[in-house]
């Protein structure tokens, strides 16, 4: 039995171009990008034109590209190191309830600081609502950090709007674009984001590696101490494979947006009509509308979180849920507590699908399938 | 029977040592094995780190070890309604209770069976010592071969049906063979420390613990006499025959628990480990199950326990309805504890058990016993 990936959201498979763009990095630049002789020059290099690539996918200065170990600790670098450095202008920071951990235990450590943190909740489609923001917004506050589309819900979140809200204040903006750099054209001409993050292996990359864009003139302190990598922004010899391919899979990606995205549409589309077909009950949480293609999130009444992934994946179809399990600790999906009430059923019954390149047309309707007849089997019992 | 391969055990893994053997014996008997790691209580230690979440990265270390998929369940909720409130309200009650008892019987081997049979199980397993053999479709459960580890004692709710999914894989070993396989197989929890006491309260302090749930109410401490010896922390923290913490000197022997008054919140105590007052000749148990599913109906023969880890001693039973026992005993025991559960035997077989609910001596039920 093949198993079935429906779980592009957690880490894609790498690409085989970009396995083979790092291949001949790791046998023959082995050098320290920051030496003085020739090894140390080659390996510069590397690093030089992946972030002219990166920069420039996003219409962003190669200054600005501040590589990273991975989007939590692009996250981090963002919250803590603007936060921390700007305490002069203001102690509140606004960000919403449905970040990822990396921001919301970032945010939770700033409070713990002292920072004053306000978290914005979303309507009843997942969707940030502006007018809260501006509420919330003080002469104090000093940086806004919204996701640019939600992991749980694929849910896209109004950041053009809100980068025009905060052109004339002095807060700056972060968002966390993991789970959207990769699905849409994601640029800072037309977001106005101060600072960016993304991350190498949510887009066909390797693990290990991502990026934070940091306008030119954030003033950020950084939270590691060492060499001058990374203009002191982020110390540590890089990781020059890592960053070859990361720059790969971006080219990749830049490439084949289009048409991956179409057979991505198509395939969550197969697949909702599958589950149709077969009868199976079951809603969609947030608004198909305002929803990345690679994304859908199910709620099935009647049904519980563990039974169903444990059966699902027993019958070869990997899936997750928005909730973090640790240990046995299904708790709640906090992405969709925010949404629906923390007593809704649809916390505790619901599992996302990621579409990707492991799927074809065949995989996700056979993963359907199985789906249904694991939902039926649990029905009758 | 179908083919092993074919046979889909799911098995409870605690990220102890037995569970993790029992795992591995079952996956070189070619079964379809599933390990499952069910989380009851939620706890953290001093250091901010969830108890649950060490010991089920022990069960994904074993797992990956044994090449098996494993998987979480919660039952923190049936825990708390079925175990927990019962532990509670048995110490209010002035009874000592056996959350292990009722946790084999609602937890592991209901809601647990439950959630293994939507998983498409045939079987059940878990690292219990015992052993169930099956005559004709009749199913027994027989005591671990490892004497002192036979655990049938906490197993004697267990029904025919349930039996009849049940797998122990350890019940043919000794602990000793158990863990000279987890180091032959270099297992991750091959020299990892047994768990001891009750689950939930693990290696805290049980007066404590208790304190945090229910409001001790300090007391007499009297004779039977009704002569005062001192001051109790609560009846609760008490149970029959118990010497420590009593604190009561002077001379003479020791000084033990020999029973409660409940309404008038006074501890008993008597000098002396053989007190006359700790000794009773019968007692009469409830919720009896009997596990080949049939009521004796004539007085019957047999030999029981009254605790764990405890010799067994020949009886004569008696049922009073399809509920209650009657329990004489051939030679006077000391300190029958209500609460605890009183378990038959005939031979290595189990026969069942009950929960003890009075205690009596020529005849008459000791008041002062809980």
């Amino acid at each position: 039995m093949k198993a079935i990936y429906l779980d592009h959201a957690a880490t894609t498979p790498i690409d085989p171009k970009v396995m083979d763009s790092m291949l001949p990095v790791y046998q023959d630049v082995f050098g320290n990008p920051s030496s003085v002789h020739q090894f140390g020059r080659k390996a510069r290099r590397i690093l030089d034109e992946a972030r002219r690539t990166i920069a420039k996918s996003i219409r962003a200065n190669e200054k600005e590209i501040i590589f990273t170990s991975s989007g939590t600790e692009a996250d981090n670098l963002a919250l803590l190191g603007t936060a921390r450095a700007n305490r002069d202008k203001g102690n509140h920071i606004i960000t919403t309830v449905l970040e990822h951990h990396a921001t919301l235990h970032a945010a939770e450590q700033l409070e713990k600081e002292g920072f004053r943190v306000t978290y914005l909740y979303p309507d009843k489609a997942g969707i940030i609502r502006i007018e809260e923001l501006e509420e919330a917004l003080t002469e104090d506050t000093t940086l806004v950090s919204v996701m640019t589309v939600n992991n749980e819900t694929g849910m896209i979140q109004p950041i053009e709007k809100i980068g025009r809200l905060l052109e004339n204040h002095q807060a700056y903006f972060h968002t966390d674009a993991v789970q959207a750099y990769g699905v849409m054209d994601v640029n800072t001409a037309t977001l106005k984001v101060d600072m960016l993050t993304v991350s190498g292996h949510k887009i066909n990359g390797p693990k290990g590696i991502g990026f934070l864009y940091a306008k030119e003139g954030t003033s950020m302190q950084t939270l590691h101490y060492g060499g001058e990598q990374e203009r002191k922004r982020r110390p540590g010899t890089e990781n020059v494979p890592g960053v070859k391919g990361l720059q790969t899979a971006v080219q990749v990606m830049l490439e084949e947006r289009e048409p991956r995205m179409e057979a991505y549409h198509r395939y969550k589309k197969l697949f909702l009509e599958t589950l149709e077909e077969e009868q199976v009950e079951f809603t969609i949480n947030g608004e198909q509308g305002s929803m990345v293609p690679t994304i859908v999130n199910l709620s099935f009444p009647g049904m519980n979180v563990e039974t169903m992934l444990t059966n699902f994946d027993l019958a070869g179809v990997a899936a997750s849920s928005g909730s973090a399990c640790t240990a046995g600790s299904v708790e709640p999906s906090h992405v969709l507590s925010a949404m629906y009430g923390k007593e809704d059923a649809r916390t505790i019954n619901s599992i996302r699908f990621s579409f990707g390149m492991a799927n074809n047309d065949e995989n996700v309707r056979e993963a359907a399938q199985k789906i249904s007849k694991v939902i039926k089997r649990l029905h009758e019992l | 029977m179908k083919d092993p391969k074919d046979t889909r055990v799911v098995i409870g893994m605690s990220g102890g040592v037995d569970s993790s053997v029992a795992a591995l014996l079952l996956k070189e008997q070619g079964y379809d094995v599933v390990g499952i790691f069910m989380k009851n209580w939620d706890d953290t230690d001093e250091n901010g780190v969830c108890t649950a979440t060490e010991d089920f990265e022990d069960v994904i270390r074993v797992c990956n070890q044994l090449d098996i998929p494993y998987y979480a369940v919660n039952f923190e909720k049936q825990y708390w309604e079925k175990v927990f409130s019962y532990f509670l309200d048995e110490y209010k009650a002035g009874r000592t209770p056996n959350p292990d008892v009722m946790c084999n019987k609602e937890i592991k081997f209901k809601a647990f069976m439950d959630h293994a049979i939507s998983l498409g199980a045939d079987y059940l397993a878990t690292g219990h010592y015992a052993q169930v053999r099956e005559n004709n479709g009749q199913f027994e459960m027989l005591r671990g071969k490892d004497n002192n580890k036979d655990q049938t004692y906490f197993l004697n709710q267990l029904s025919q049906d349930v039996l009849a999914r049940v797998m122990f894989p350890l019940g043919h070993l000794e602990k000793k063979k158990v863990r000279e396989i987890a180091k032959e197989h270099d297992l991750a929890t091959a020299t990892k420390k047994d768990s001891t006491g009750i689950c939930f309260i693990g290696e805290r302090n049980f007066k404590e613990f208790l304190s945090e749930y229910l409001p001790a109410q300090p007391g007499e401490m009297q004779t039977l006499d009704g002569e005062v010896k001192g001051k109790h922390d609560g009846l609760m923290y008490y149970t029959l025959g118990q010497r420590q913490g009593l604190g009561i000197g002077g001379a003479g022997e020791p000084w033990f628990v020999v029973g409660k008054n409940l309404k008038e919140n006074i501890l008993y105590v008597g000098q002396g480990f053989h007190h006359d007052a700790l000794y009773s000749d019968a007692l009469i148990a409830s919720q009896i199950n009997w596990i080949s599913g049939g009521i004796p109906t004539e007085k019957m023969e047999c030999t029981a326990k009254f605790r764990y880890r405890q010799e067994d001693s020949p009886v004569t039973v008696q049922s009073l309805d399809d509920d209650k026992v009657k329990v004489i005993f051939h030679e006077v025991q000391r300190a029958i504890t209500p609460g605890q559960a009183v378990v038959f035997y005939d031979g290595a077989v189990c026969l069942g058990g009950a929960t003890i609910d009075e205690v009596i001596k020529n005849g008459q039920a000791l008041t002062y016993v809980g």
